[in-house]
């Protein structure tokens, strides 16, 4: 490490006193090592998985709210997925329902919330020069952009991309003669994945080793920002979870290409039987779900972590039980280890087991409303500031919750039957994973913004672009828990084929409205984000008055971060509106010999040892 | 980094210093590690749910014939030993082949132990006979892989049973899935010890051009031996799965 240090300290030396000592365009935006870049990469690249996972969930919910309508219009962009009758073809649905999971779960919820948070704020965040190592990390993006490019290429197969749902259950995914989508597309969803996990490992690594290493002086894990907790416990799920997924993956390419028979047994197709026996398609599900529950909380704790920091700054409060918060996180960590099955409840698992997970999986219920609570009684009595990132931290808030108690309900063994695969689950995991972890990415960059491109983004914009898309989402979202509890399964063609759900026609249409609606407010958000990066107000050096590291630095942090010295920390992170104090914060780098108006009682001996020192 | 010793006394956690005294490389390789265990923890566990999905043998072990009714007993099916044809030593190469790598651990040990001396032809010496080792081990796994493929005598096989030798979808010694998880996990592990010798020579090198000496350390030797005993142990775990219960 003290290698490394002095090494950038000399670079820094050397970018500060010639100029003509430039790095070339591509060592600078391409494959660049500085932990800021490759957070700019992840954003970027994110953002742009987004736009189609979201362009593909509109295509859908034109088949399901209009089912009559003529898609002729789309022949330009689907080709001959649209069939002779106007209609996408009832394959092809499939395929976009599975990209769409799989694209939005792990290309933008996983990759690009945790790849642009993570490599930006950690380094920043606990006062480091960059990530431990930043070719490792180089890599972890350019891994996550070739997978990207080999699911984007199987968009264009003749057989079309994997159809099998984000989960890719074996023996449909297993068995090409089952659908075309477990055909040549499915072989590249799993090499796409195999580059994704070594991504998220390389990263994930990268990130642990550097938050344990490379914190500043003073910065102990107990004044660490609620953000980089919430990150450093992500990448520690992702690393006991995803090797799990690879080992799954991999048995599945060697059923799929080499004859094994590790998921498949006793199977017939067209009346002739398949020579595979003695495997079991209920063993993928357990390996999936190992990684599968881990997964959704490598996706939400980013986001609830983001929300601390931005709640807290915003309503000049601490966070309100810094250690609960922590100590929650540890808990939905742990717990997220030991409730997979509850996602396999209807897989004829021993009802005895069943109810061990039913338990299990409620319990988690408790850390999660200790962290709803938690936030709510930060914001209580606070000196709230409605800006645009704490707009969408409170939208965060109240999705996790209305999506959370549908999970109780969920989570009950017996009530699972009735709810298993239907839309009342894709009502739940929207709100409480989708929603909230893209809001949390949201309020994620309209925070950093300024630090990331030293500009402001337009905050009127903003607020329409919040109430649009929170309007929205709860639009769309909540009547598919009415079409759930009335049984429709996911993952149809079509609602129209069944008498039972004909009178869930309009509310069909009226979902698909919304959806459309919602997705076309985010292109506001793309005018200011991509306008604000070159004609934005310039920021001053710390716009929301906020307390932690990555506000001491210039408005344009070059690589290094600090100029000088790295700053040293005296307290926590969360000084706002100290009884006592001057301003209503108190940055992290202010020593407690130097607020003796503030110091509560505990605080005074500290003083007094930092002063001797 | 002298002015960190201050906080160091009083919290060793508080920051400026690298407080599990390791530095960022090799925390990195313990927790590469860690989540490799969990990539073998989770095929071992695939290979137990499958094993006893299947029945098991039951009778004396002079009576069993290799049938797809049942899970084979290992013994009866790991048997061979190179030039000693036809005569049953159950477990005996295979215990030869794990006697060599736990001994390339220990070399392993002592070339970390001359890195640490700075001795730099005691790490040429121990990191070339972890290699050999290594080496000698993927030998043994090709020889025993090929045995197994090309199949045993078929007198053990039971009435009905007429495939010799096995490949990933059929096998004579019992049912597919009993093949198909042999070749997939010693296989995976395989590929571990082969990326392992490839690792460890390339530090070997490094150590013979001068170039780790360059580095004032060897803290390289200790990373690759970090992964060196991981395999070694994995392979005590795969060698009890597969061939003990
Ligand atoms: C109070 C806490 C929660 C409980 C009790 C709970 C319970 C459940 C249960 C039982 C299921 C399975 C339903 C079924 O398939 O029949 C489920 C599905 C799901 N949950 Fe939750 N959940 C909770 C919170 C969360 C959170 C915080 C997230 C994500 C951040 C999440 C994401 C998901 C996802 C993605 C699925 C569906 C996966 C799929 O089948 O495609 N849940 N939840
Ligand atoms: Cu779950």
């Amino acid at each position: 490490m003290s290698v490394a240090d002095i090494q950038i300290e000399k670079d820094l030396h050397h970018d500060g006193h010639d100029d003509h000592h430039e790095q070339s365009f591509i060592s600078k935006y391409i494959f660049s090592t500085d932990h800021k870049t490759i957070a700019k990469q992840f954003l970027i690249t994110g953002i742009f998985w987004a736009l189609i996972g979201g362009g593909l969930s509109v295509i859908f919910r034109l088949q399901l709210g209009f089912p009559d309508m003529e898609l002729y219009w789309l022949k330009p962009l689907l080709g001959k997925w649209i069939t002779a009758e106007g209609k996408i073809d009832s394959e092809f649905y499939l395929a976009l329902v599975t990209m769409h999971g799989t694209i939005m779960v792990f290309f933008v919820l996983t990759a690009g919330l945790s790849g642009t948070f993570a490599n930006f704020l950690i380094p920043l965040q606990i006062g480091a020069r960059d990530m431990a190592s930043g070719f490792m990390n180089m890599l972890s993006y350019w891994f996550f952009f070739v997978s990207g490019v080999i699911m984007f290429i199987s968009f264009f197969l003749e057989t079309g991309p994997a159809s099998g749902g984000w989960t890719v259950y074996p023996p449909l995914s297993a068995l090409p003669q089952a659908i075309q989508g477990s055909g040549a597309g499915m072989t590249m969803w799993l090499v796409s994945m195999v580059f994704f996990i070594a991504s998220t490992l390389l990263g994930g690594i990268n990130y642990i080793t550097t938050i344990i290493n490379m914190r500043t002086e003073g910065m102990s894990f107990t004044r660490l920002p609620l953000t980089v907790w919430a990150l450093f416990l992500t990448a520690i799920l992702g690393l006991l979870s995803f090797p799990v997924l690879v080992a799954a993956a991999l048995l599945l390419v060697f059923d799929r290409s080499f004859g094994t028979s590790f998921y498949l047994s006793d199977i017939y197709i067209g009346g002739e039987a398949l020579p595979h026996i003695g495997g079991s398609p209920i063993l993928y599900q357990h390996l999936f779900w190992f990684l599968g529950h881990p997964e959704v909380y490598i996706v939400i704790l980013p986001a609830l972590g983001i929300t601390s920091e931005i709640i807290s700054t915003n309503s000049r409060k601490p966070i309100f039980g810094y250690r609960a918060m922590i100590g929650s996180m540890l808990a939905i960590g742990f717990l997220s280890f030991i409730v997979w099955a509850h996602h396999m409840f209807v897989t004829g698992l021993n009802p005895f087991l069943g109810s061990i997970f039913m338990f299990l999986t409620l319990i988690i219920a408790v850390p999660s409303a200790v962290k709803a609570f938690n936030y709510i009684t930060t914001l209580w009595r606070g000196n709230i500031k409605f800006t645009t990132a704490m707009l969408f931290s409170i939208g965060l808030v109240s999705f996790f919750i209305s999506g959370g108690l549908t999970g109780i309900f969920l989570g009950n063994s017996a009530l699972d039957i009735n709810l298993h695969d239907t839309y009342f689950v894709v009502a739940h995991f929207h709100l409480v994973m989708g929603s909230a972890a893209f809001f949390g990415m949201l309020a994620g960059v309209y925070h950093w913004f300024p630090k990331m491109f030293g500009r402001m983004m337009d905050e009127r914009l903003g607020s329409i672009h919040f109430w649009l898309t929170f309007v929205g989402v709860y639009l769309v979202f909540f009547p598919l828990h009415y079409i759930g509890i009335a049984g429709f399964p996911r993952r149809y063609y079509s609602f129209t084929s069944f008498d039972a759900f004909q009178t869930f026609t309009d509310l069909n249409s009226f979902v698909s409205i919304a959806a459309a609606l919602t997705f076309f407010a985010q292109f506001i958000f793309l005018f200011n984000f991509f306008y604000s990066i070159f004609a934005g107000r310039k920021a001053s050096l710390n716009p929301w008055k906020s307390n932690t590291l990555e506000w001491t630095t210039p408005r344009l942090p070059g690589h290094g971060n600090w100029p000088g010295a790295i700053p040293k920390v005296f307290r926590w992170a969360y000084d706002y509106s100290k009884p006592g104090a001057k301003d209503d914060f108190i940055p992290q780098t202010v020593p407690l010999s130097e607020t003796p108006e503030s110091n509560l009682p505990n605080e005074v001996e500290e003083a007094k040892a930092e002063a001797k020192k | 980094m002298a002015h960190s010793t201050a906080i160091e006394s009083n919290n060793i956690w508080g920051g400026g210093v690298a407080p599990m005294k390791a530095s960022y490389g090799k925390l990195m390789m313990w927790f590469f590690l860690l989540s490799d265990a969990f990539t073998f923890s989770a095929l071992l566990i695939t290979y137990g749910l499958i094993r006893y999905s299947h029945p098991a043998f039951e009778g004396t072990i002079d009576e069993f014939a290799f049938s797809q009714e049942y899970w084979p007993i290992p013994e009866m099916v790991f048997e061979g030993f190179p030039f000693l044809h036809g005569i049953h030593l159950p477990l005996v190469f295979v215990g030869l082949m794990t006697f060599i790598l736990i001994l390339s651990s220990v070399t392993m040990v002592l070339a970390v132990e001359a890195g640490q001396r700075m001795d730099r032809k005691g790490v040429e010496k121990w990191m070339l006979w972890t290699i050999l080792g290594g080496l000698t081990f993927l030998g043994c796994q090709a020889w025993e892989w090929t045995h197994f493929i090309v199949g045993a005598d078929t007198a053990n096989n039971a009435a009905g049973n007429t495939f010799m030798g096995a490949n990933l979808s059929m096998n004579q010694y019992g049912p597919p899935n009993f093949a198909a998880l042999f070749f997939f996990i010693t296989g995976f592990h395989g590929f571990h010890v082969f990326t392992g010798v490839v690792l460890n020579f390339i530090i070997f090198y490094q150590a013979v051009v001068g170039k780790l000496e360059r580095t004032g350390h060897y803290e390289m030797v200790e990373k690759v031996g970090l992964y060196w005993h991981f395999v070694d142990l994995v392979w005590v775990f795969v060698f009890t799965f597969f061939y003990l219960i």
